[in-house]
């Protein structure tokens, strides 16, 4: 049976109290604390009630105001419904807890969001950059990125 | 000067330079190294599939740079790309031609402003011999570009002019 | 010496003769990799141990990009993404703003962009499975396949002027309607098609050299291909009956009656690679029927009657929106700040997830299969490197 994101809600702070329900009505999402994301990820895909075997996808964000943010969306295959997360850090300590043992899909995409935003995640088995080359400096997707004057030898601007 | 154009009415007998038929012969047999990058490499495989038959040109893909004598730079060069493509460049065997394909490679393209990992212009690690411009070039226009470089080929020299004839000239 | 010898006397009586591994890189430049991709393998002789894939040749920044122009500028830039299903991405995107801004379309244009997105499905499938017979050395069947692509693309010049990337559909509608005599030339085409897939079936699919390459090859149970998050053919190749158009239902795809097709190992283990290379051969089919029938119902209309004047979604507003690319699921996060640019548009490509499985299922082939698993993956760099 479909479940709208209150009720989720409601099912998942009988386990944990600390989570807060951002009330949206377009877009209604589930914050979790950065520490207990992996728990909280893995109660949602093992309760038979939720079941979210598919994680869509799992963005990074610099909200520009000196925090990142990490977005799950979440769907479930067997009942069809879908979920928000969000995880909002500090940006001089950007660390979240890996859920890549929940879902394989999050390997990648955590890598991506290290990559690109210096997001942390703790547990990731191999956090390495995906996209840039791996002597790059810097996260360019962050707000204020300064794009380096030259990369080996290379100019960079235009 | 067609290599035709002095040829005698009856037997088979056609007057031309060493460096003549040399040059036809290689216009004729252009290998193509088969290095697609982006968007543009589809067109290039449109190219060479039935529609416009690039074949007719004499164009056989390559999957060697040392058995190919034109690189067509087809799609955007990134950054971690530029010193494989350099690489590539230098494995190929002399004379070497490289073709830009597409505003990506001559330039930048779309992607010349805020693309922070895009090299702008494949001119700064390799030397072009053609431009085609478009995002991407149809198949034809890779056709037309392909024509210019035969026409360049045509007029390659093996002596190379002394400062002095250029002066008598 | 003696040593050495005794050692090994000893390893072949035990039948563990230990082998070095030896690391192969294989691209950015290869034939096979469809692109500019790098793949790292450890192998045992010939056998793949591990495969570590390199991505990001083709990194062309697209999120920074979106950030940094207004929404309807981003569309084209989402044509680049995947550059062989560019009117299915235009899609995916322009339906996360216009949910953001709460647009209801004409009929005529939900009409015109399903039949665009099923004849982009069809040529985009068409150059998968050409090129997949390529890989596995049947040059023939790709310059039938092109042949037949080229017949799409004649109408989607026509139509939009591009050949390859099109900037079509705008937020609210279309950049313009279709051309005069669209519905005649796609159902002459949607005609003319259909008998191609029974050649290229007899031409390749059931060839006793193409089956042996790819029938029991790199198996994707349907557990692993779930937990990967892998979708589009890859995850019906493995026998999931899942498809977005269905199960998702975007646009006016609900009002149609057609199946989603799912792998079901005819010739080999369900979920190897031939599998996948079937369930594109009968969507095609399916695409057809689409087609036709969004024909029969095709309505009159202006098509430009939704376009806003100014898009700017509300401040906070974001919306994820997803849609069946012929690769698989291609999802579009979109955060907006209140100004006229996005402030966060992120791209779940489908390549980059169905590639991340490559690994799993390749370990213990040979090279030469690897090559079969990669073309039955059908990646697109654009869109995996982003």
């Amino acid at each position: 049976m479909a479940l709208s994101t209150p009720s989720i809600f409601e099912h998942l702070t009988a386990a944990f109290p600390e989570l807060t329900l951002a009330h949206d009505e377009a877009a209604p999402c589930i914050i979790v604390p950065a520490a207990g994301i992996k728990d909280v990820c893995l109660q949602l895909r093992d309760h038979p009630d939720t079941a979210f075997d598919f994680l869509m996808s799992l963005s990074g964000i610099d909200f520009a105001d000196g925090t990142l943010g990490v977005v799950y969306h979440l769907a479930s295959m067997t009942h069809k419904h879908k979920l928000t997360l969000k995880v909002v850090v500090p940006k001089d300590a950007p660390h979240v807890v890996s859920v890549e043992k929940v879902w394989r899909t999050a390997d990648w995409h955590e890598r991506e969001a290290f990559d690109l935003y210096g997001i942390v995640f703790d547990g990731h088995r191999d956090l390495r950059r995906i996209l840039m080359p791996y002597d790059w400096e810097g996260h360019p997707l962050l707000k204020d990125y300064e794009v380096p004057e030259f990369y080996n030898g290379m100019k960079v601007p235009y | 000067m067609g290599l035709l154009s002095q040829q005698y009415d009856d037997g088979n007998i056609v007057l031309t330079t060493a460096e003549g038929v040399l040059n036809w012969a290689r216009l004729c047999s252009l290998y193509q190294m088969s290095f697609g990058l982006a968007c543009c490499a589809i067109e290039m495989m449109a190219a060479s599939a039935s529609h416009n038959d690039i074949m007719r040109f004499g164009v056989i893909p390559r999957p060697s740079p040392r058995q190919s004598d034109v690189m067509i730079v087809a799609g955007t060069v990134t950054l971690k790309m530029a010193s494989r493509l350099k690489r590539l460049y230098e494995q190929m065997a002399e004379p070497r031609y490289v073709v830009s394909m597409g505003s990506c490679s001559n330039c930048g393209g779309p992607y010349w402003e805020h693309g922070y990992h895009v090299l702008k212009g494949v001119d700064r690690v390799v030397p072009v011999d053609v431009y085609i411009p478009g995002c991407p070039p149809r198949p034809e226009a890779l056709l037309e570009g392909w024509m210019r470089l035969q026409e360049k080929v045509r007029t390659f020299t093996t002596v190379r002019p002394k400062a002095t004839d250029n002066a008598a000239a | 010496m003696a040593d050495l010898k005794e050692n090994i006397a000893e390893h072949i009586e035990s039948g563990r003769l230990k082998t070095d591994e030896l690391i192969l890189h294989m691209g950015p430049q290869h034939p096979s990799t469809h692109g500019v991709l790098r793949l790292e393998l450890v192998l045992d002789g010939e056998i793949v141990v591990k495969v570590i894939p390199h991505l990001g040749y083709l990194h062309r920044c697209f999120e920074k990009h979106a950030e940094a122009m207004t929404y309807p500028q981003v569309i084209p830039y989402t044509d680049r993404l995947d550059y062989l299903a560019s009117m299915n991405n235009n899609h995916g995107y322009v339906l996360a703003v216009e949910r953001m801004l709460g647009i209801e379309l004409p009929e005529r244009v939900e009409y015109i962009r399903v039949i665009m997105a099923e004849l982009q499905r069809i040529a985009s499938h068409l150059v998968a499975v050409g090129t997949y017979g390529l890989d596995i050395g049947a040059f023939t069947p790709f310059l039938y396949l092109f042949r037949d692509r080229e017949y799409i693309l004649d109408i989607f010049e026509k139509t939009c002027g591009a050949r390859l990337l099109y900037n079509y559909f705008w937020v609210g509608g279309l950049s313009h309607d279709v051309h005069t005599g669209f519905e005649k030339e796609v159902g002459d085409f949607v005609k003319y098609f259909r008998p191609t897939l029974t050649e290229v079936n007899t031409l390749l699919n059931y060839n006793k050299i193409f089956v042996q390459r790819t029938a029991n090859v790199g198996v994707l149970p349907a557990d692993v291909a779930i937990s990967y998050g892998c979708s589009g053919p890859m995850l019906r190749g493995s026998g999931v009956d899942f498809d977005l158009r269905r199960d998702d239902p975007y646009s006016i795809y609900d009002r149609f009656d057609w199946k989603v097709i799912v792998g079901d190992g005819e010739v080999g283990t369900l979920g190897d690679c031939w599998d996948r290379n079937m369930v594109r051969m009968k969507e095609m089919a399916v695409s057809c029927d689409i087609i036709e029938q969004a024909l029969a119902s095709f309505p009159e209309g202006d098509v430009t009657t939704a376009l806003p004047k100014r898009i700017r979604p509300p401040k906070g507003a974001e919306q994820y929106a997803r849609v069946e690319n012929p690769r698989g699921e291609l999802g579009f996060y979109v955060v907006s700040d209140g100004t006229a640019n996005p402030f966060r548009v992120k791209c779940r490509a489908p390549g980059f997830v169905n590639l991340s499985v490559i690994d799993e299922i390749s370990q213990g082939h040979l090279i030469s299969d690897l090559v079969a698993i990669l073309g039955s993956i059908d990646i697109v760099l654009g869109e995996i490197d982003r």
